[in-house]
This record gives structure tokens, C-alpha cells and sequence, in this order.
């Protein structure tokens, strides 16, 4: 197999006595789709925020495209590929929504010490901006405040924003969260039209959703990665409908 | 930019601010000057402080304390001989970023109220430094016997000359702050207040450029320290007291946090509030607090809220 674009190795992360990130050994491939799923309390969002940066794990390693960067901070992960979005929506909510994606190019556009030009009408911020609200569907949202679109409309602006600093592997955290089935139908539909040119590891609650996106799947309960493979091999594995294909059901 | 009811009301107040010299002298009432050279300085803390207050969401409690560093880098050097104002003035504002600087590093780690209360423990920390500086007259403060000279080229003992020399300053610094907050790094100061956590994930170090505005506004303020010793011809500690720092803070509330023309508004409505009441009665803040919080309860924006002329930005 080639480089994996992401790689973790033993990662340990102790909350108190609570161990919510358990020897996680994951290998996310290049261009591919990798799923993480897991019952709530599975350690899932703690993972993530191992990997954008936000948590520093107690122990193991993290590299990315084989660079370690398991101490590099937030904003130096984001400018060596990795970008996230938040499961609870994040965004510049008194920014416009061209602002909002706007910012993600400035911050890729080398640094910000510049005082005196104008940079709202700076076209090498607007017109990339343009161009990916469009590819998310929002080409006609540009000038409203982010605050006032709604919260498909917010979840596309994340990805946009994500998009714009030019990652090379997205960490989604449960995208589809609190969508309706129209707006996760077309949630589905970006990242379809995202697959293979970026690599996507995937945090979801929506089954559906990743079965139909994922190439390989890891099943994470109670800290520890249970199960990883296809989502035919996840589908057949008897220890994960144990765990959490069967209380899935339950949650309804 | 577009000509909004609200830009006609700050540019009359501007034109107004303009003649008040012309004004006092019709009037014959030469305090006047003095009085709105006063004010002017204090409006030129306020407009740094709402770099910081207003566009960055960093409530500094401690900003009344680039008064007295400044004040007191011009009276000890006046003191020990050196009145030339390139010299005294740009120090003033070196040693202010200076302080600023090494206080917003250890200050920017923390957030909301931890923050407040760091930044009015700095400027505490140095408000009684000031009390103790026997040799510079401490509790006293300090009498500039010689005022700051820019080599004849400006008749600082002449009051409207002074006031002129203020007002341009004013001016200068209006235009520089609509600059930077318009910029690229004004946007990251912005998109910081906005939301700290988004800023960093999409790849902006936002520490730093949190720190470069907590400097750049340090040094403004030190600089209109320098330009209120000079005026007053006297420092003391009393001038970066935590009470200053909360006038300050309320001058920018009054006129509207993160508006361009509104801290200046703020601290001359303010101040001539002040002195207005107080010729009325003794307990002149019992009547001005009910009306500032009535203000804050309605007008969130401030003064700069209540002008009709459409979105700012």
C-alpha cells in the first residue's frame, strides 16, 4: 500500500480515569473516503480533536503525508493539508457568507501582517471565494450574513471554508448532524463530487450516509477501534452489530 | 464609501471639533480650548482602545496605564534635560509597545474575564510603581517645567496651535485605524472576535496578530499620554488609576464599540456630560450612571448605534 495520507500510531488519550482514545492505530489511505463510526461516547470527537490539533494526546504519534505533526498547533496542521469542520456549526456568524470562505483563502495566501489595503474587494480573496460557495451550492448566498442562512446552508459554508485552504485531507465531524433528508441528500452529493480528489476521513451518525460514501470504515467503541475494513466486511462483523449496528437500531 | 446620514453626522463633528478654536476665540472664552484639547487627547485613548475593545473583542481593563507611560517617559525626560519632542514622543510610544507588548503575550493567553482582570492587574502593577517613584515626585506626580519642542516648528505653549497639533493627531490616527481595520489584518482581528476557534482551523495564528493590535494600540494611547503631560505640563499616577481605564472603556461604549468615528463621539459626550453635571450637582454620576446604563440596555451599538445609515463594515 502507498504512504497513507494519514497515519495515527498507539495514540492514548486519558480523560480522569476514563480512557477515550485507547491505542488507536488508524491509516487513513490517500484519496480515499475512510468512515469512522461509533455509539455516542465512543471517543469519536476526542479522536478528532487529536488530529486537528485542539487535544493533545497523552501518548503515540500522528503524521500526516509521513510528517509527524503530533505537536504541530491548530493553525500549522490546517496549513500543511489538514482541514476540518465541527460537528457543532462553526463560522464567522457576523461575516458574510463570501467573507467567511473569504478568510480560509486570505489565511492561504501567506500572512496577514498587511495593514493598509483594502481587502474585502481584493480579488485574489473574492474570486476564489465565488468560486467555491458555487461549487457548494451557495453561489447565490454571497452577500446575506452567514448568521441569517440556515443550517444545511451552514454545513456547505463549512465545507467551502475547509475547501478554500486547499487541504489535502478533510476532517469531516459529522457533517450531516441535524439535517434534514433533502439537505443530507445534497450534503452526500458534494462530498460524492470531492471523493478521490480529496482524501475525507468521515465522522457520521448516518448510516446511509456512510455506507454510500466510505471506501473503508473504523468502528470505535469505548475508546478502542473494535473493527476496521470494507463497509461489506464492517456490515458482516459480528462484534460490531454487538456493539453498535444493533443499539443503532434501538436509538431509532 | 458610500455618503450615509451617519458619515454627514461625523463629519460635522469633525468640522465642528475644527473651529472650536475660532469658536473660543469669538466667544471669548478661552477655556474652551484647553477644555477640548483635553478631550481631544482622551479621544485619541479612546479610538486605540476600540482597535482592540471594538474590532478585536479583547476588553482591556488596563489601557488608561499607556497614559502614564507615556506622561512619564515625557517628565522624566523633560526632568533630566531632554525637551525635544522627537526624542520625547516617539520614546513614549516605544515604551509603550514595549510594555505592551511583553503584558499582551502573557495577557492574550486568557479569555474573557480572566483577561479583563490581567490586563487591570498590569495596570495596577504599574499605577503604584508610580505612586512609588519618590524621586519623580510619586504620590505628587510630576511638574514638566519645560514644555516638548519640535524644533520651533510648532508653537506648543500657543493653546490653538496645540489644540490643531492634537486634532491632526486625532485625524491621522482615525484614518490609520479605518486603514488596518479594512485590511487583511484588520479582518483576521475581526474574524478573532468572531470566532477564536474557527480563525486557528482554517489556518490563521491568530496570537499574533492579537498581539500586533494590543501593541499598535498601547501605542497610540502612549503617545496621547505623551500629548497629555505635554498639555497639562504635569504627570501623575492618578491618570492610569483602574477608574481611567474604566472611563476609557466607557467612552467607547457610550460612542459604539467597533465603529470608526463613535469612540471619539463617545469620549467628548462623555466628558462634556461630566462637566455639565457636575456644575449641576456634587453627585453628578448618580445622574450620568442611570443614563449610560439605559443606553447600554437600548442602544447597544451606542451613540454610533442610534445614527441611521445603514450596516457598518
Amino acid at each position: 500500500m502507498a504512504e497513507p495520507i494519514l497515519a495515527t500510531r498507539g495514540l492514548i488519550k486519558r480523560f480522569g480515569g476514563l480512557v477515550a482514545t485507547d491505542q488507536i492505530d488508524l491509516d487513513v489511505a490517500a484519496g480515499s473516503v475512510h468512515a469512522l463510526i461509533g455509539p455516542n461516547g465512543a471517543g469519536k470527537t476526542t479522536l478528532i480533536g487529536q488530529l486537528s490539533g485542539e487535544i493533545r494526546p497523552d501518548s503515540g504519534s500522528i503524521r500526516l503525508e509521513g510528517r509527524d505533526i503530533t505537536a504541530a498547533p491548530v493553525h500549522k496542521r490546517c496549513r500543511l493539508g489538514l482541514a476540518r469542520s465541527f460537528q457543532i456549526t462553526s463560522i464567522f456568524p457576523d461575516f458574510t457568507a463570501r467573507e467567511n470562505v473569504a478568510m480560509a483563502v486570505q489565511s492561504r495566501l501567506g500572512h496577514s501582517f498587511r495593514f493598509w489595503r483594502r481587502a474585502k474587494s481584493d480579488p485574489a480573496r473574492t474570486g476564489p471565494a465565488d468560486a467555491l460557495l458555487a461549487e457548494v451550492g451557495l453561489e447565490d448566498r454571497g452577500n446575506m450574513p452567514a448568521a441569517a442562512l440556515s443550517h444545511g446552508e451552514h454545513r456547505q459554508l463549512e465545507i467551502a471554508m475547509a475547501l478554500a485552504t486547499a487541504p489535502r485531507l478533510l476532517l469531516l465531524d459529522e457533517p450531516m448532524a441535524g439535517m434534514g433528508v433533502e439537505e443530507s441528500v445534497r450534503m452526500v452529493e458534494t462530498l460524492q463530487r470531492l471523493k478521490g480528489r480529496i482524501s475525507i476521513l468521515l465522522v457520521e451518525h448516518d448510516m446511509d450516509a456512510v455506507f454510500a460514501l466510505a471506501d473503508r470504515i473504523t468502528v470505535l467503541v469505548y475508546g478502542r477501534a473494535i473493527a476496521t475494513g470494507t463497509p461489506a466486511e464492517i456490515r458482516a462483523n459480528q462484534e460490531v452489530r454487538a456493539a453498535y449496528l444493533g443499539a443503532d437500531e434501538e436509538e431509532g | 464609501m458610500r455618503v450615509t446620514p451617519r458619515l454627514v453626522v461625523y463629519g460635522l463633528f469633525m468640522l465642528a471639533l475644527a473651529m472650536v478654536p475660532t469658536l473660543a476665540q469669538v466667544l471669548a472664552e478661552p477655556f474652551l480650548v484647553t477644555l477640548f484639547t483635553r478631550m481631544i487627547i482622551l479621544a485619541v485613548a479612546a479610538v486605540s482602545l476600540n482597535l482592540i475593545l471594538g474590532y478585536g473583542g479583547m476588553v482591556s481593563f488596563g489601557h488608561a496605564v499607556y497614559l502614564g507611560i507615556g506622561g512619564y517617559t515625557v517628565g522624566i525626560l523633560a526632568e533630566h534635560g531632554t525637551t525635544n519632542g522627537f526624542v520625547q514622543w516617539p520614546l513614549a510610544i516605544g515604551i509603550s509597545a514595549l510594555y505592551a507588548t511583553v503584558v499582551g503575550a502573557i495577557c492574550l493567553r486568557t479569555r474573557g474575564v480572566y483577561f479583563i482582570m490581567i490586563t487591570l492587574a498590569f495596570a495596577q502593577l504599574v499605577y503604584f510603581v508610580g505612586v512609588g517613584l519618590y524621586a519623580y515626585g510619586g504620590d505628587d506626580g510630576l511638574t514638566i517645567y519645560t514644555r516638548s519642542d519640535f524644533a520651533g516648528l510648532i508653537r506648543m505653549s500657543h493653546k490653538p496651535s496645540f489644540y490643531y497639533l492634537c486634532f491632526a493627531i486625532l485625524c491621522i490616527e482615525i484614518l490609520i485605524i479605518h486603514r488596518i481595520v479594512h485590511s487583511r489584518f484588520g479582518l483576521v482581528i475581526r474574524a478573532s472576535k468572531s470566532n477564536d476557534r474557527r480563525a486557528n482551523a482554517i489556518g490563521i495564528p491568530t496570537f499574533r496578530y492579537r498581539l500586533a493590535a494590543f501593541v499598535i494600540a498601547g501605542s497610540f494611547c502612549g503617545l496621547a499620554g505623551a500629548m497629555l503631560a505635554t498639555q497639562a505640563d504635569y504627570i501623575s499616577p492618578a491618570v492610569m488609576h483602574w477608574t481611567r481605564s474604566g472611563d476609557l472603556i466607557v467612552s467607547v461604549v457610550l460612542g459604539g464599540m467597533g465603529s470608526l468615528f463613535g469612540p471619539a463621539v463617545g469620549t467628548i459626550v462623555f466628558l462634556l456630560l461630566e462637566e455639565v453635571l457636575s456644575s449641576l450637582t456634587e453627585y453628578w454620576q448618580l445622574v450620568f450612571g442611570p443614563m449610560l446604563l439605559l443606553l447600554v440596555l437600548f442602544a447597544k451599538r451606542g451613540i454610533d448605534g442610534l445614527l441611521p445609515g445603514g450596516d457598518r463594515g
